[in-house]
């Protein structure tokens, strides 16, 4: 019986050990799976907008929230990779710029369904072009395209589409990241429910969220094969509040922030170092500029001021950057060094040095232009103290104490500021209807790296050349030159020549200084410690750009 | 006037003679920033340390308290007079004219006076110095802050018009001027008065709140309303407690008001 009954301790201890084996080997085999699977799949991740989208036609998206659905849903020939800046093929699996830039061929990448299932072809692309380029609808993403004059659009074949325009476009490859391919049948009326990209509007409510759910069909497969994007739905809280988002994200009801105000950030950093994060300067900057508009109804003597260029010069040599970076924004941003920050990585001029604050050179300057000292007061040739006003926007915070620094340190030269923040919609009224003004002090946000995206500020006859908008032609020599190298550099498809010709426009920028650029504010960005994949970079979308790749853990 | 009413204007007079003297009194000028000494913590140089700027905050707080303590009760008289010409003309002549007044001062309430305060600033000359602007609101607020006041007196006045005294004046023959001067004037007073003593900080906090808004007193003159904005920074509030001594002296300055409106009750 003993033996018997060791034989059967042994048999069972035999199958409980084959049992253990093939157990083992059971959660080795789903280990091995789950390395080969994304950390988490599915999952809500929750991300806010600051309106409700103007629009879901992807083509018709101007404002910031309608941009962040494009973003989210829209499927592109070519994409500029937020991180390394250059284009990549997405839709189109190639493509050739020939005739100097005046043609495009794309070849289109082979399998690719909308969200609904129906197979993408070449004519969905040629539709939506056309649609882009039609007048009446007057798409704000094909602006640029309208630059190049008549254009043909065809397709020889079911993988390919061509483009030809009457004038070169520079850069022409970058205008196709921001057009969304829709279906032929919904070109120039898409509502971004059947889409190529990531996501599909799935529900929305107004003043509340938009929800986006995953594009089953969505081509993109990432290094192990497995489809994207890893989450199920964006839920897109409509929040304007700063205050309210930030509060939210400590609850863990969002997950990322992007664009976070400094203060906000600080207050963040504060508790919880490792969700906020720092990503060096920005594209986005702080300009302070002068009223040189001919017609302004101010003084003759202040016009005088505001267009000479050692005027300019001088307060901008008295301004103290430094401290315009650390206490205005605490810190986090960086003193500028022109019209383009370093974050611009193809096209900033390396040769441009930040300008140095310097309030006795300033005072040298000014009295080399006939001011002159009068106790604390300075005072021009014909013997006017020199004071203008500076108007920014109320409630920006980090922009009002620059309007006190600034204030202080004009004062140490003799110049007296007086600074005042008025609703946006008087600041709109004064600087392009009125002119009523003497200087002003706002931020520009560069939407694309391409000096081609800088044309609409720095070509004379542009509506936002703030300082002396829409001339008929140049009024000075300076902006003719401007005018001439922002033009060259516009038709040659040679990068580096272009780089040339836009480098001059950076250094006659510098030179003549009818925009002070302040400071460039840094990329301030909070990451749930949840979201996995998260590579935050200073291009917007700042913390959900690879929101394929992104997963939530549980 | 009661115990509690004396003592309340006795700390009153105490804190606007402060205020006067924030000159002598103010350890630095209240414009000066100390830009390596920004948000510091109260220490001997900074009694209630500094602000985001480098300025002294107790500096600050001064210079604020006189300016809002000098101009919110200009802009309560300006507004307690407003009120009690219209309200009390209206109710005094009755009929037709005190309607046509109701109807004025309910029209008058239901206007949207913010954004015709953004419009008017908006207009003013940007060029204007800061103590100038801060006038030119206040005055705004007492030309603009009468007609809840007015509502109030008025209604005293009706119910005065018809009371046993008035009746008693008119049949003795007493003229209109006298009667108005010698009995109905004197039995207003006290309404006009609480009506001033409620205008003060209603119009200190609504320079605060416009102050929020970009208006009223521009940089770098201080005001209670551009103090209080460090408020919104609740996370600095929990490590840096001092931030609340803006708030702190303002509920006190308006509680003072409150004692000597209501100062019987307490007593």
């Amino acid at each position: 019986m003993r033996s018997s009954k060791a034989r059967i301790n042994r048999r069972s201890a035999n199958k409980r050990g084959a049992g253990r084996l093939s157990a083992a080997i059971g959660m080795i085999v789903l280990l091995m799976c789950a390395c080969n699977r994304p950390t988490a799949t599915g999952g809500e991740l929750h991300v806010t907008i600051k309106s409700d989208p103007k629009t879901l036609n992807p083509l018709m998206a101007e404002d910031a929230a309608s941009d962040v659905v494009r973003y989210l849903t829209g499927g592109v020939l070519i994409r500029v990779n937020r991180k390394t800046q250059e284009n990549e093929p997405e839709l189109a699996s190639s493509w050739t710029v020939d005739e100097n830039g005046r043609r495009i061929t794309f070849k289109l990448r082979d399998g690719v369904n909308f969200s609904d299932g129906s197979p993408f072809s070449s004519a969905d692309v040629v539709a939506t072009v056309n649609a882009a380029l039609d007048p009446n609808l007057h798409s704000p993403k094909a602006d640029p395209l309208r630059a190049g004059g008549k254009a043909a659009v065809s397709a020889p074949d079911a993988h390919t589409v061509r483009m030809e325009f009457e004038h070169p476009i520079a850069g022409i490859e970058r205008l196709f990241d921001e057009i969304a391919i829709s279906p032929e049948r919904m070109a120039g009326k898409a509502d971004s429910a059947t889409v190529l990209g990531p996501f599909s509007v799935s529900e929305q409510r107004a003043g509340e969220y938009l929800l986006l759910k995953r594009n089953p069909y969505y081509w993109k497969k990432d290094a192990e094969g497995h489809p994207l994007p890893y989450l199920e739905r964006i839920r897109l809280y409509v929040l304007g509040n700063r205050d309210t988002e930030l509060i939210r994200f400590r609850q863990g009801d969002i997950q990322l922030i992007d664009n976070m105000p400094p203060d906000l950030y600080e207050q963040l950093h504060s508790e919880d170092a490792s969700a906020a994060r720092e990503l060096g300067p920005s594209i986005e900057s702080e300009e302070l500029w002068f009223n040189q508009v001919a017609r302004a109804p101010l003084p003759t003597y202040r016009k005088a001021w505001f267009r000479s260029r050692n005027f300019r010069r001088a307060v901008s040599m008295a301004i103290n950057r430094d401290d315009l970076a650390r206490v205005a924004f605490r810190g986090h941003a960086t003193p500028s060094f022109g019209l383009l920050s370093p974050a611009n990585k193809l096209w900033f001029d390396k040769n441009l040095k930040p300008q140095q604050y310097d309030p006795n050179a300033a005072l040298e300057l000014l009295k080399s232009e006939g001011f002159h000292k009068d106790g604390d007061v300075l005072k021009d040739k014909a013997g006017n103290a020199v004071s203008f006003s500076l108007i920014t926007n109320a409630g920006n915070k980090p922009r009002e104490r620059m309007g006190s620094l600034i204030q202080q340190d004009l004062q140490q030269i003799g110049i007296q500021v007086n600074f005042v923040a008025l609703d946006f919609p008087s600041i709109a009224e004064r600087i392009m209807k009125t002119y009523d003004y003497d200087a002003c002090m706002l931020g520009l946000t560069n939407v694309d790296l391409d000096p081609n995206g800088q044309a609409n500020v720095w070509v004379s006859s542009a509506d936002l050349h703030q300082w002396n908008p829409a001339q008929k032609s140049p009024e000075t020599a300076w902006e003719a030159e401007i005018d001439k190298y922002m033009r060259a550099q516009a038709s040659t498809l040679d990068r580096s020549q272009r780089k040339a010709d836009f480098d001059k426009v950076q250094e006659i920028a510098a030179d003549q200084q009818p925009m002070l650029y302040l400071v460039d504010k840094n990329a301030l960005v909070a990451v749930s410690p949840k979201v996995k994949n998260a590579d935050p970079v200073v291009l917007t979308p700042q913390t959900y750009w690879n929101v394929e790749y992104l997963s939530l853990s549980k | 006037m009661t115990r509690t009413r004396w003592i309340a204007a006795g700390i009153l007079a105490l804190v606007l003679m402060v205020a006067l003297c924030a000159s002598v009194l103010a350890p630095a000028p209240y414009a000066k920033q100390f830009r390596n000494n920004t948000d510091n913590a109260p220490s001997r140089q900074f009694p209630i340390g500094t602000d985001e700027l480098g300025r002294d905050r107790l500096s600050r707080l001064l210079y604020g308290m006189r300016v809002s303590l000098l101009l919110a009760p200009a802009a309560a008289l300006i507004s307690t007079m407003l009120a009690a010409l219209i309200g009390g003309a209206g109710a005094y002549l009755g009929g037709r004219w005190d309607r046509a007044t109701v109807l004025f001062i309910d029209l008058f309430l239901s206007l949207p006076w913010l954004f015709l305060l953004l419009t008017m600033r908006a207009l003013l000359p940007l060029d204007l110095p800061a103590l100038t602007s801060v006038t030119v609101t206040f005055a705004l607020l007492g030309v603009l802050g009468w007609a809840a006041s007015a509502r109030i007196v008025a209604a005293s006045v009706r119910s005065l018009r018809e009371s046993d005294f008035v009746l008693h004046a008119r049949a003795a023959g007493c003229q209109p001027w006298r009667l108005l001067v010698h009995h109905l004037l004197p039995n207003v007073k006290p309404i006009l008065l609480a009506q001033f003593w409620i205008s003060v900080p209603l119009f200190i906090l609504t320079e605060a709140n416009l102050g929020m808004l970009g208006l009223g007193v521009t940089e770098p003159l201080p005001s209670w309303g551009n103090l209080l904005r460090e408020l919104e920074n609740y996370t600095a509030l929990r490590h840096s407690p001092w931030l609340w001594i803006p708030l702190a002296s303002l509920i006190l300055v308006v509680s003072l008001f409150q004692f000597i409106v209501a100062g019987e009750e307490y007593s």
